[in-house]
């Protein structure tokens, strides 16, 4: 126990003075870092508008409000996007990811030094990159539209969903996958009736919870171009349509609200 | 008895079927004709322009490509600079979010707060959680300008969020008792958090941190498309040129640093717990 000499009194220390050198070694490093970063922040901001920033909010707050409640008839066709996109984007990503995962996982693998790494790169990679960076992609290649929103979804939902599934074969009981071999199942069967029964609820809440995560990304990845309700949000932006904009807001966040809501029931039916 | 007897009589001679995942009959087959049925809907109403998909092929093959033969030099200014703003907002932005956060989850925790504090902070997170990153860096780079500035703010307000919501979470299941033994030795409040509740929580909450420095690094990268700074302009104006091969450049690098800060926060992590 470290403890300081105070006279003749021994006082109870939480640390050995190394120690909290060491601790205020590392603190200071981080204020440096901070400050440096703060001061990179700072010097490339243009300190007026900043200044001027609460007139702007309220400016722009006056404009936005009351939403025009009209608009809201010219949405219905993009929600639907939006909802398609998401769904769909989930559908084609699940299928992809359930492969992924059982390459990647250490026990289901078929190769541990060749197909595991790939399995993960591709989980790594897809992760990685923002839905909205891979619409952007895809925009390019294969024109705007709501079908390069599905697919932006669908890559960057793939490495999500696979890492979570693969996580789950990694935890599976063995003792039941041994039950099914020691009758006499192929491969196959073996992972029909041993694993699959096994990492079904997982794969269920895992499919939920992606398509809640997709329902918040879809909206947005219209201010791109990949279709759904984004883009009305991008055009009313354009030419400064507050009162749309503050509506385009509302129902986005009603919609992210719902999907949340519809995720959290089905995963407790589940579990 | 009789009842066993008569069991075994239906079942022998029957194959063996697996049971169904859903188990009442007429949920599983709601589910599966309300699938099929919106299968369809979303088939009919999406209009793919399938001359377009194929025109485009060729293009995203010269994508692929362009991963095998990457240009990190001919722009390398744009990327340099570009990914230092990025690093710069992300670090900037997850240490004021957590620093933030940290109150914001002591008061949202029920066993800490009291109830008007943790329905006041309760809303926080919730408003946080709801407002999407990118909507968030519109409307600030409208009241603040262009620049990282409406980047920084933009990830802290979104880690106030996730960083709150999962450490209060920590907070309200951590093991009373040893709360308990330091109140009974008369710690004041600050000292009963200091010694009681922090050391129970700190790993979840260093293991968190490390993953939203993550995430805000991840996100930093798209924030540059609404002009809060970062690569994402340089990444955009790489693709609307079609110079692919420095876009590849762009993406390889953020996927090795997300990688690189896998690593860290896996070791780091391995290291507090």
């Amino acid at each position: 126990m470290p403890t300081k000499n105070a006279g003749d009194l021994k006082l109870w220390q939480r640390r050995t003075q190394r120690e909290s050198l060491f601790h205020w070694m590392l603190w200071l490093i981080g204020i440096a870092i901070f400050a440096y970063c703060w001061q990179q922040i700072s010097a490339s901001t243009t300190w007026f508008f900043v200044w001027d920033a609460p007139r702007i909010a309220t400016d722009i707050w006056t404009r936005a409000t009351p939403p025009r409640w009209e608009y809201i008839a010219q949405l219905g066709k993009p929600v639907w996007d939006t909802l398609n996109i998401a769904t769909l984007g989930t559908i084609f990503a699940l299928i992809l990811a359930v492969p992924i995962a059982f390459l990647a996982a250490r026990n289901t693998t078929p190769s541990r030094f060749i197909i595991r790494p790939i399995a993960l790169l591709i989980i790594v990679s897809t992760r990685s990159i923002n839905s909205l960076i891979w619409a952007l992609l895809l925009i390019a290649i294969i024109g705007p539209g709501v079908f390069a929103g599905v697919i932006a979804i669908a890559i960057r939902s793939i490495g999500f969903c696979a890492k979570l599934l693969y996580e789950a074969i990694e935890e599976i009981d063995e003792s039941q996958v041994e039950a099914i071999k020691a009758t006499g199942a192929s491969r196959w069967q073996v992972m029909a009736f041993g694993i699959v029964p096994q990492i079904m609820p997982a794969f269920a809440g895992i499919a939920v919870f992606r398509w809640d995560i997709n329902i918040r990304e879809s909206t947005v990845l219209g201010l791109v171009g990949a279709g759904g309700i984004g883009l009305q949000l991008s055009a009313s932006l354009n030419v400064l349509a507050w009162p749309q904009v503050s509506l385009i807001l509302l129902v986005i966040l009603l919609a992210v609200v719902i999907s949340e809501w519809v995720s959290a029931k089905v995963r407790g039916a589940i579990i | 008895m009789s009842d066993i007897a008569l069991e075994i009589e239906t079942r022998v001679g029957t194959r063996w079927k697996k049971p169904p995942f859903v188990q009442r009959p007429w949920l599983r087959w709601a589910l599966i004709w309300g699938f099929v049925v919106y299968l369809i809907a979303a088939y009919m109403t999406i209009d793919v322009n399938w001359a377009r998909v194929y025109e485009g092929l060729e293009r995203g093959k010269q994508f692929v490509l362009a991963f095998t033969s990457p240009d990190f030099t001919s722009r390398s200014g744009d990327i340099y600079e570009g990914m230092l703003e990025s690093i710069i907002m992300t670090v900037a932005s997850s240490v004021v979010g957590i620093a933030i956060s940290i109150p914001i989850a002591l008061g949202a925790a029920r066993n800490v707060a009291p109830l008007p504090v943790y329905l006041i902070c309760r809303s926080i997170i919730a408003i946080s959680r709801a407002l999407q990153e990118i909507i968030v860096a519109i409307l600030l780079v409208a009241i603040f300008g262009f620049g990282p500035l409406a980047g920084f703010l933009t990830l802290s307000f979104a880690t106030i969020g996730f960083l709150s919501k999962l450490l209060a979470e920590d907070i309200e299941s951590m093991d009373k008792v040893q709360a308990e033994a330091i109140k009974a030795t008369g710690a004041r409040w600050t000292q009963w958090i200091n010694y009681g509740v922090q050391p129970q929580v700190m790993p979840r909450l260093i293991g968190l941190s490390m993953y939203r420095l993550d995430i805000n690094f991840r996100e930093s990268a798209i924030l540059g498309l609404v002009g809060a700074g970062g690569i994402g302009a340089t990444l955009n104006t790489a693709f609307d040129r079609y110079e692919y091969d420095t876009a590849a450049a762009i993406l390889l690098i953020i996927i090795v640093i997300v990688m690189a800060l896998e690593y860290l926060s896996g070791i780091i992590r391995a290291r507090v717990q």
